[in-house]
């Protein structure tokens, strides 16, 4: 088995002289939570896309379970899943349908024991046979995370999963989404602009700004590590730092 | 190849039609009324037309050989514009669903939309207006054959149009078949054309069914070897449309077209 579940070597994303990503590379280890954290417009979501073989990088190469995905994308795909806040599931479709399709899309052994494990396990079951979009947000999100995880991937893409979530449903997901890294061996790479939600979840840290990884490492000892008092506050020096920059530039 | 992921598609439709009858209503809707329409029609002209022109044949007949070609390219395009309608294109194809994999669940929904269609026609067409398509025997295979094959191409190759130019483009999918059908001589033989629309019918699969059609209500014989290429040329037509739709396919992937897709049009 291979020693990382994600391995992305200088990915950059060029569209016409705009640099959405530039030369980054960074990997996820099994069993690993990685927060992909940055400014809007940072690179992340392109990052992700690229992960997710929807979007083609302009150079570079990403390894999913050790499989290129340029050259074998199903075989890459197989391994992963995602969720997404800008990605709903269908919303003319039932809970219990969308899950019944994209299991059969990722080709998962024994479905229906699968999808009535996960209609329990994401508190699910009174809505099975509910239109998608008819539920609230929180409920979507939950739905997205079932379907995000039918296929128990060995690398797991969460973009802002929690954004919807009342803090206590918000706690949970985090409770679950850890155990799932450490039980199953599941390497997580996770955005969000909750940085509470960040130090408590993540192992290790990427923080993205202009398309470029300008700081990497624990969340919990980067704050002082570089003179700030919480990861906030990091944040925000961080995201600021190159518009500093180019108005003194200018 | 994978069999579930198509079945996935596939089924992803029929999930929609069971919950909602204003997506089946269309299926049978508009071919029935066709049907009333020119049967009708037909039966008008035979009780006054002097000539022995059988127009249930080459009218009725005519018709819903056009219609069923029409709901096969509609069938493909209804599957794919669900995706584009639901956004879902970002769920789909950051899966490991392979292309081919997507185009055939799309042809699998076409093959039983468009059949939901042709019983219904039939079923209108032969008791009410005495239409018995019975008669043409084997024949019906390679007829039935050329435009299903044609409507898959036609129905494969706008779908990468819309995918190319942006959901926007969806109204220009809808009058294809009605631009075509002054080429293929649905209802006229295509010698009636100027020479210029001979050629571009010619190229044309489904002009063959129709010119073999009227061949056998004259009484000739049906021409078998026309009809083979027609065969082959849908074909054809079939392997450049997947090969367009592909094309369009990495395009969008390279651009970043695919993970923006929205609702405004892409240039």
């Amino acid at each position: 088995m291979p020693t990382l579940a994600l391995n992305a070597s200088r990915l950059s994303k060029r569209y016409g002289s705009l640099r959405a990503v530039e030369e980054i590379s960074f990997s996820v280890h099994h069993g690993e939570i990685v927060g992909l954290l940055g400014p809007n417009g940072a690179g992340k979501t392109t990052t992700i896309n690229m992960v997710l073989g929807i979007l083609q990088p302009s150079s570079g190469s990403v390894q999913i379970e050790g499989i290129d995905i340029a050259r074998h994308r199903s075989a890459a795909l197989a391994h992963t899943n995602f969720a997404a806040a800008y990605a709903a599931l269908p919303g003319n479709l039932t809970v219990a349908q969308n899950l019944r399709i994209f299991g059969l899309l990722y080709d998962v052994a024994g479905l229906s024991q699968r999808i009535d494990e996960l209609l329990d396990e994401f508190d699910l079951r009174r809505l099975r046979n509910t239109r998608s979009g008819l539920l609230s947000s929180g409920e979507q999100t939950r739905v997205a995370l079932a379907k995000a995880v039918l296929n128990r991937p060995r690398l797991l893409l969460l973009d802002e999963p929690t954004v919807s979530l009342d803090p206590s449903a918000a706690d949970l997901m985090r409770i679950r989404i850890r155990a799932m890294a450490s039980e199953s061996g599941c390497g997580i790479l996770w955005t969000s602009h909750n940085m509470y939600e960040v130090e408590q979840t993540c192992h290790r840290v990427l923080f993205v700004s202009r398309g470029r990884i300008l700081l990497e490492g624990d969340p919990k000892a980067l704050p002082q590590e570089h003179g700030a008092q919480t990861l906030e506050e990091l944040f925000i020096r961080l995201a600021r730092e190159p518009l500093n920059q180019s108005t003194a530039a200018s | 190849m994978r069999l579930r992921p198509i079945a996935a598609i596939a089924l992803r439709q029929l999930y929609l039609m069971r919950s909602s009858p204003t997506r089946m209503l269309p299926m049978v809707a508009w071919v029935a009324i066709d049907m009333v329409l020119w049967g009708f029609i037909s039966r008008y002209l035979n009780s006054v037309t002097a000539a022995r022109i059988n127009f249930t044949f080459s009218l009725l007949g005519a018709v819903l050989f056009w219609d069923f070609f029409t709901r096969v390219m509609q069938g493909v395009n209804l599957a794919f514009l669900e995706d584009v309608w639901a956004r879902n294109f970002i769920n789909l194809f950051a899966s490991p669903l392979l292309i081919s994999q997507y185009l055939g669940g799309l042809v699998l929904t076409a093959i039983a939309t468009s059949l939901i269609g042709l019983l219904a026609m039939l079923a209108i067409a032969t008791p009410l207006f005495g239409l018995h398509y019975a008669a043409l025997g084997l024949l019906l295979i390679p007829f039935v054959m050329v435009l299903f094959l044609f409507g898959i191409a036609l129905g494969v190759l706008t779908s990468g149009m819309v995918l190319r130019l942006g959901p926007a483009s969806e109204w220009l999918v809808w009058p294809i078949p009605a631009l075509l059908s002054p080429f293929v001589g649905v209802f006229y033989p295509l010698s009636t054309l100027p020479s210029w629309m001979q050629a571009v019918g010619h190229a044309l699969p489904p002009s063959y069914v129709f010119e073999a059609m009227r061949a056998g209500l004259a009484g000739h014989a049906y021409p078998a070897f026309d009809l083979a290429l027609a065969v082959a040329l849908a074909a054809l037509y079939i392997l450049l449309a997947c090969a367009a739709f592909t094309r369009i396919y990495r395009y969008a992937v390279r651009s970043g077209l695919l993970a923006r897709y929205s609702a405004e049009s892409m240039s």
